[in-house]
């Protein structure tokens, strides 16, 4: 770990000196970026509304999940790669931001599906969740799911399997906290699944590397991850649609 | 067994949480003081931590007796830092070197200035490196350096590469002096490996000179000419011999008169692990989410009297129970080694608000009129039992997560418990004391607030504030009208605005920031930290006449800084005289008036300030220095030995031996322009980066504000949004209905408002001002009868359909010139239905009536236009409310004109040669209407019970038995139960004589809810006879009557709710439980009650055993009605809010607002689709998920009328009135997108 930590430090602190001026310069292009994408956003909104109400909704509730989905991609990913857990290539990690753009860029996709494909599944089953539907516990909802990922990067565990349980029992309470239906946790084992089976792809086709793999290709607590994940975006995407707008919620 | 236990527990905790309630809402200043008292006794061990930060921390040794720590800790020295163990990562020994050219010549070039004493550098170095002491030399004791970073390929030549790690100002010359010898241009040797813009952390110029960038004296204009560099030596082991024998070595050589520098501490400096930005962002992430979730939070305070204060609360609490937390911990020597800082939100989150909030709401719903101890631990009490539950589950929870015997979660659990514990303590004492304290206030305020707003009679107050003890008096009488004096209402201003006004008027906040300011600056002055008094000095010298021979040109103006310096212009002037002084006489009279003597010799003075220069670096000098060379010192220590002072004097001839050969050409002036343009420049950019900075933050708040909040929050908005896109009407949502989906099918008919609305799914009935019904079938919308007021006509569907072809085209015109002015003074009052003011004919009339009933909208359907109470000896006099006369004047009128130019009034088609029959009660009108099977039950203000034949529009039976007028009526089975004016009760039987067999059923038996209605054929005579009347049924008026399931519900002003059997008119209950008159009620087949009243409460309860299953308080103002379907209860209210609540918990789950004024009428059409009536429009809500899913608009001239009531008929319709026409809503699409 000491190892590791100074490899962090130094690293950091090259950086910063080298690429000060340029990394300023990139992160004025990616704010434009996101002030471009925002426009469009409001843009695609205006139309959307024109279009239908349902469709406005559905979009905006979209928009708001691929918001989520693309800063928590970035954010963990930065907790991940800090920690040395993924190895990107030497010219993808130029900066920090410029590192693997696609990835954010998926999850924020895979986000915006998953979460409108909760309350769907939700009103086709029939039972629409009631469980828990405040945005406090939304939020709550997604500290605890950070807050996982955190463990997950940083935690010293004395072995890899000791440390998948800890998170699966992690994540598991986190669906009983926050979520407690069956659609919840089919959907979230699915996601699980899927994108674990995804990442192995990757990961196969060397797209990317885990510094120290112990579940084929990848970490085994990457399951978990993605299960905690799905619940939580799920969370998100079942807020009532008035609420959305934070207008009509008093 | 278990259950009993499980029971008794509960009732143990309960009864424990209501006398601690009590205990709390009596003593809340004592409990207050003791809970502040306990956080910061707590909160003590917290001050021996380190304050969290990166910045180094440092401890000082002497330099006597220093041995290096061992690893292991040594507990009796309890004042060394834990982080003293070991040996440091080097020692740092510093030669300070202070050097002159002196005595200052004016022959002198400004290059002179730091030439020479930059070139001793070299032999001292040499001194250093060869200093050999009892055969052990630098190069074995000093730190090794292998290689540079590989990115610092730029570095390479200046710092050292491998060997000593020893840097001094020689090595921008690779440490040779015939390189130095051969430079051309000291300074931009020196400025090259400056980088550009701005920078915080150490440069390379700071690295190599060891002493701040300014005080190096290396510039062509330095004031003191006097250079300071150090020589910086890393060793890697300490040998006291070695260091005193260079040291002495060194002041031999070159001896420093005045030095008293002291040199018996050793200062070891220990750095923190560097954050940088990118563990720093997702710490930021945390801490985002953590202020979301509380704001989430918080934002559910509601009903209490400050919002932020509760909210303010509740984070203290939380805030301070994790410092107790720590604190306690630290106590009991269990050192926090987690990272404060990151594991912070989660353990907020774990702890939670819930339970603040919980608590809140818990005993904000407890009935308002008890006491203030008493709602605080009925509170409480209410949810002990979930609160306990809940702080067991997470104590286990946190336990399992100790026995994973990982130390960081352990750690992480063991906070979170002694935090947990806290919490709950400050929750018990803290939070219920602020709460009480809250909602005794909102108690007063309340009072002061709401009740001139209720019909403007503020009951005469005793003063402002009224013992606690005392109970709020009861709500006053309704029927006494006493208006306040306005002068008297004016002295009682709320303490807040007095205070506002205080301030305004004394302008006390202008006066307190001029006074500070001028303040402030009297301390600037007198203190002059910022060198201003010798900047003015500077100036002021200028300005003298001494420059004036040969002045520069630039130097005409005014220099801005202070570092444009008399010095300088000195050099090329001949000198005056020169005056070598000694040393060591004089210094402190030079010192202080440095810039007075025109030719100053400089000084090499050795102050306190010089013996910890390292001080005024960066503090990520050395870090930085390290890190070249690729050793971290996170996590590690320093040991700062101390320094060496050096003072060299050079003569001026040898600056000039030394000089280089371009420096006589070297022009100061550009330099001083573009040193001063680059500070200048800097200033600039950083502003520029501000301003830029500010306007992208802004920018992009207001595109997150344009994403998320596109609606206008402001209900005064709406209007103007709605007619944007040309005429088609379009909801504020921006969506105009498809016109072919749902189209509303107008009734129109009616010339006056419609009162009264009933159906039974067949047919509907409509009953407007004037006293005419229709009847209308539901499913197609065409008028089947028409009962005019004034007689007992009737006519056919077509005649009904011939008239509103002409009477439309007809129009309005003529009604109103004929109806004239009378007709439209009282029907414009009665549809505004609220001003009782207007109307003192009605007062006088009704003197029953109660003024309170003014405010209530849902009762002027019910009740209106009393204007027909009057004795009927008036009613054909000129008192203006008799229109029914005037109307019968207009058609005799209008009788011989021609059959196209119909009268206008609304019975349509009149046989003229009919004389209209007395057998109509058409002095009174009709206040209520029941429609069962084809019968019409209308009850009249003159206490009239009629039973009408819905299709044959007959009167078939009337009932005279009460004088007071009927305010509701229900109509269930063959009973039908009225309501008076004057509190009572009536049950009437109908009765048929007809054999049994011919009672014939309509409709498909198992089509609704309600029981198939029998059909009464028109042969039959029907007689309805009073069973039962309870008179005094209520103390007040009754304001609501509902019937289901064999049960008739009534509500009253006197603030209960009776439930009588509907068989034999037995009085089952009596509810109480609200605080204010009843204004809904709803009641279905399966026996579920809920009622709402004015104070904003809604009870739900059981009607088989009378008890409250829930209390919820719901709205600000009065309930206005009510809706339950299997899971929810929807209730809509004064505020214009629409509230959904989850049944079996009361917990509300969401809340729409409304448009101001339309949000009165509510009907649910199937489980999950919810109909809500607008302006002029009416709305489809999803009840899962709140969303809007459509808007339908029920006509272009009815824009400004606003829905008043609307009904949901079986087959999926909704009728809904507004004004004068009535509108029937097919929903099959909306129906279908749910099933």
């Amino acid at each position: 770990m000491p190892r590791l930590e100074e490899h962090c430090w130094s690293c950091s602190c090259s950086a910063s000196v080298k690429t000060q001026e340029l990394s300023s310069a990139r992160w004025v292009v990616c704010k434009t970026a996101e002030m471009m994408s925002i426009i469009t956003s409001v843009l695609s909104h205006a139309y959307g509304s024109l279009h239908s109400l349902q469709s406005a909704n559905l979009i905006r509730r979209g928009l708001v999940l691929f918001i989520v989905g693309v800063v928590l991609a970035l954010v963990l990913n930065l907790l991940q790669i800090q920690r040395n857990v993924t190895l990107f290539p030497e010219e993808v990690l130029d900066t920090l931001f410029s590192s693997a753009w696609w990835i954010p860029l998926c999850c924020g996709t895979a986000a915006a599906v998953v979460g409108l494909l909760y309350p769907c599944l939700d009103q086709h089953l029939g039972e629409p969740h009631k469980f828990k539907r405040e945005w406090a516990s939304v939020t709550r909802c997604i500290a605890v799911f950070v807050g996982i990922n955190h463990a997950s990067a940083k935690l010293d565990f004395a072995n890899n399997v000791q440390l998948s349980l800890t998170l699966a029992a992690l994540s598991l309470g986190l669906w009983w906290t926050f979520d407690r239906s069956r659609s919840g946790f089919g959907l979230g084992l699915t996601t699980a699944f899927l994108a674990t089976l995804i990442a192995q792809l990757l990961v196969y086709n060397g797209i990317y590397q885990y510094t120290s793999p112990d579940f084929l290709y990848v970490r085994s607590w990457l399951p978990c991850i993605f299960f905690s994940g799905g619940v939580t975006v799920g969370n998100i995407g079942r807020q009532p649609g008035s609420t959305f707008v934070f207008r009509n919620e008093t | 067994m278990n259950e009993i236990q499980e029971e008794r527990i509960r009732q143990n905790i309960s009864a424990a949480f209501y006398r601690h309630g009590l205990l709390c809402a009596s003593y809340p200043v004592p409990i207050i003081l003791f809970t502040s008292a306990s956080i910061l006794t707590c909160c003590y061990p917290l001050l021996k931590l380190p304050l969290p930060g990166t910045g180094p921390v440092e401890f000082t040794t002497g330099v006597r007796d220093y041995s290096t720590p061992s690893h292991e800790s040594q507990g009796d020295l309890s004042e060394r830092p834990d982080w003293y163990r070991g040996p440091p990562v080097a020692y740092i020994q510093q030669v300070l070197v202070k050097a002159a050219v002196s005595p200052w010549d004016n022959s002198l070039v400004p290059v002179d200035v730091f030439r020479s004493p930059l070139g001793r550098v070299f032999s001292v170095l040499e001194e250093i490196r060869n200093h050999v002491y009892t055969d052990r030399s630098l190069e074995a004791l000093c730190l090794q350096v292998t290689d540079l970073l590989p990115g610092l390929r730029r570095m390479q030549a200046v710092l050292p590469e491998h060997g000593c790690l020893l840097v001094s100002p020689g090595n921008y010359w690779q440490n040779r002096r015939d390189l130095f010898d051969a430079d051309p241009d000291l300074l931009k040797t020196v400025h090259q490996h400056e980088p550009k813009g701005l920078h915080t952390s150490a440069t390379l110029k700071d690295l190599l000179f060891g002493v701040p960038g300014k005080q190096t004296g290396v510039n062509l204009y330095s004031k003191k000419r006097v250079v300071t560099y150090t020589i910086t030596i890393a060793l890697s082991s300490y040998d006291a011999r070695f260091v005193a024998s260079l040291r002495a070595r060194l002041k031999q050589l070159h001896p420093s008169a005045n030095c008293t520098l002291r040199e018996d501490h050793m200062v070891h400096v220990h750095f923190k692990e560097e954050i940088g930005i990118a563990e720093l962002i997702p710490l930021v992430t945390t801490y985002i989410i953590l202020f979301a979730y509380i704001y989430f939070s918080t934002r559910k305070i509601d009903m209490v009297k400050s919002k932020w204060g509760l909210a303010l609360a509740a984070v203290v609490t939380v805030l301070s129970s994790l410092l107790m937390s720590v604190g306690l911990c630290t106590l009991f020597g269990l050192t926090p080694t987690l990272n404060g800082g990151e594991i912070f939100p989660y353990l907020v989150v774990v702890i939670g608000l819930e339970n603040v909030l919980v608590l809140t709401k818990s005993v904000v719903s407890t009935p308002v009129d008890l006491e203030v101890k008493l709602r605080i631990a009925q509170g409480l009490s209410n949810e002990s039992w979930s609160i306990m539950k809940n702080m067991a589950t997470e104590l286990c929870i946190i336990l399992i997560g100790y026995f994973t015997f990982v130390p960081a979660i352990q750690e992480f659990c063991l906070f979170a418990v002694v935090g947990l514990v806290s919490d709950f303590f400050l929750q018990m004492f803290f939070f219920t004391t602020v709460l009480s304290i809250d909602i005794r206030r909102m108690e007063l305020a309340d009072l002061n607030r709401r009740l001139p707003a209720e019909a403007g009679m503020p009951p005469p107050k005793p003063g402002p504030l009224r013992p606690r003890e005392t109970p709020p008096p009861p709500r006053p009488s309704p029927h006494t009208i006493t208006l306040q004096a306005p002068a008297f209402r004016n002295l009682r201003l709320p303490k807040r605005l007095r205070v506002v006004y205080f301030l305004a008027r004394t302008r006390l906040a202008q006066r307190i920031i001029m006074v500070g300011t001028v303040i402030w600056i009297g301390i600037l002055v007198y203190t002059d930290p910022a060198g201003l008094r010798t900047f003015l000095a500077a100036q002021v010298s200028e300005q003298s006449p001494l420059g004036e021979a040969g002045l520069p040109p630039h130097l005409g103006v005014a220099p801005v800084f202070p570092g444009g310096d008399p010095t300088s212009t000195l050099s090329g002037l001949p000198a005056p005289e020169p005056t070598p002084l000694p040393e060591n006489q004089s210094q402190g009279h030079r010192a202080a008036h440095p810039e007075v003597a025109p030719v100053s010799s400089p000084q090499i003075t050795w102050g306190p300030e010089d013996e910890e220069l390292w001080r005024r670096l960066s503090f990520r000098h050395w870090p930085s220095l390290f890190s070249y060379y690729n050793i971290t010192l996170a996590k590690r220590y320093i040991s700062i030995l101390p320094v060496i002072p050096v003072t060299l004097h050079l003569s001026p001839q040898e600056a000039i031996d030394t000089r280089h050969p371009q420096d006589t050409h070297h022009a100061p002036p550009p330099s001083i322009k573009t040193s001063d343009l680059q500070t200048d420049l800097t200033l600039y950019k950083v502003a520029a980066l501000g301003l830029f900075a500010g306007v992208v933050l802004v920018l992009l708040l207001f595109c997150l504000y344009r994403v998320l909040c596109p609606r206008n929050y402001g209900q005064n908005g709406v209007p103007h949004g709605r007619r944007r896109r040309g005429d088609l009407p379009c909801d504020e949502y921006g969506y105009s209905p498809p016109i072919s989906e749902i189209s509303p099918l107008l009734l129109r008919g009616h010339s006056m408002d419609i009162e009264c609305l009933a159906s039974d799914g067949m047919l509907l009935a409509s009953c407007c001002l004037v006293g005419h019904i229709r009847v209308w079938d539901a499913q197609t919308g065409d008028c089947l009868t028409v009962i005019p007021n004034n007689g007992l006509r009737r006519s056919s569907s077509s005649g009904c359909w011939e008239h509103r072809d002409g009477w439309d085209h007809i129009s309005a015109c003529e009604a109103e010139s004929l109806l004239g002015a009378d007709f439209r003074e009282p029907g414009g009052g009665a549809v505004g239905g609220q001003d009782v003011d207007i109307f003192p004919i009605r007062r006088r009339t009704t003197p029953a009536r109660p003024a309170l009933f003014g405010d209530q909208p849902d009762l002027t359907p019910l009740i209106d236009t009393n204007f027909g109470l009057s004795p009927p000896s008036q009613a054909l006099s000129s008192s203006g409310f008799d229109f029914g006369g005037l109307v019968e004047k207009a058609y005799q009128e209008h009788e011989p004109s021609p059959t196209l130019a119909f009268p206008p009034s609304p019975p349509p088609v009149l046989p003229p040669e009919l004389p209209p029959q007395n057998n109509g009660d058409w002095d009174s009108s009709v206040w209520a209407m029941e429609l069962r099977g084809n019968l019409i039950a209308t009850g009249r203000s003159s206490g009239k019970l009629e039973l009408w034949d819905a299709v044959e529009g007959s009167l078939r039976c009337s009932n005279e038995d009460g004088v007071s007028g009927i305010t509701a009526l229900a109509f269930l089975n063959n009973r039908i139960v009225a309501a008076r004016l004057n509190g009572s009760l009536d049950f009437f039987t109908v009765e048929i004589t007809k054999p049994l067999g011919l009672l014939q059923y309509r409709g498909p038996p198992g089509r609704g809810s309600l029981p198939p209605s029998p059909c009464y054929s028109s042969e039959d005579v029907i007689s309805c006879q009073l069973t039962r009347s309870v008179q005094c049924a209520h103390q007040k008026p009754i304001t609501v009557l509902k019937a289901a399931a064999g049960r008739v519900v009534t509500g009253s002003q006197d603030h209960t709710v009776r439930v009588y059997r509907l068989e034999d008119s037995c009085c089952l209950f009596t509810l109480q439980g609200h605080s204010g008159g009843i204004t809904a009620i709803y009641i279905d087949q399966t026996m579920v009650l809920a009622s709402g009243g004015q104070d904003g409460t809604i009870c739900v309860w059981d009607v088989l055993t009378g008890s409250r299953v829930s209390h919820v308080y719901g709205h600000r103002g009065d309930v206005t009605s009510l809706v339950c379907t299997t899971s929810c209860i929807i209730s809509s209210g004064l505020d214009d809010l629409i509230c959904i609540w989850d049944r079996s918990t009361g917990i509300k789950l969401y809340s729409i607002q409304q448009e101001v004024g339309c949000g009165a009428s509510l009907g649910v059409i199937s489980e999950s689709l919810l109909v809500t009536g607008g302006q002029g429009c009416v709305s489809f809500w999803d009840l899962n998920y709140g969303d809007l899913l459509q808007t339908v608009y029920l006509g272009q001239s009815s824009e400004g009328q606003s829905v008043r009531q609307l009904l949901v008929l079986d087959n999926a319709a909704i009728v809904c009135d507004f004004g004068s026409e009535l509108s029937l809503v097919y929903v099959p699409s909306v129906l279908e997108k749910l099933d």
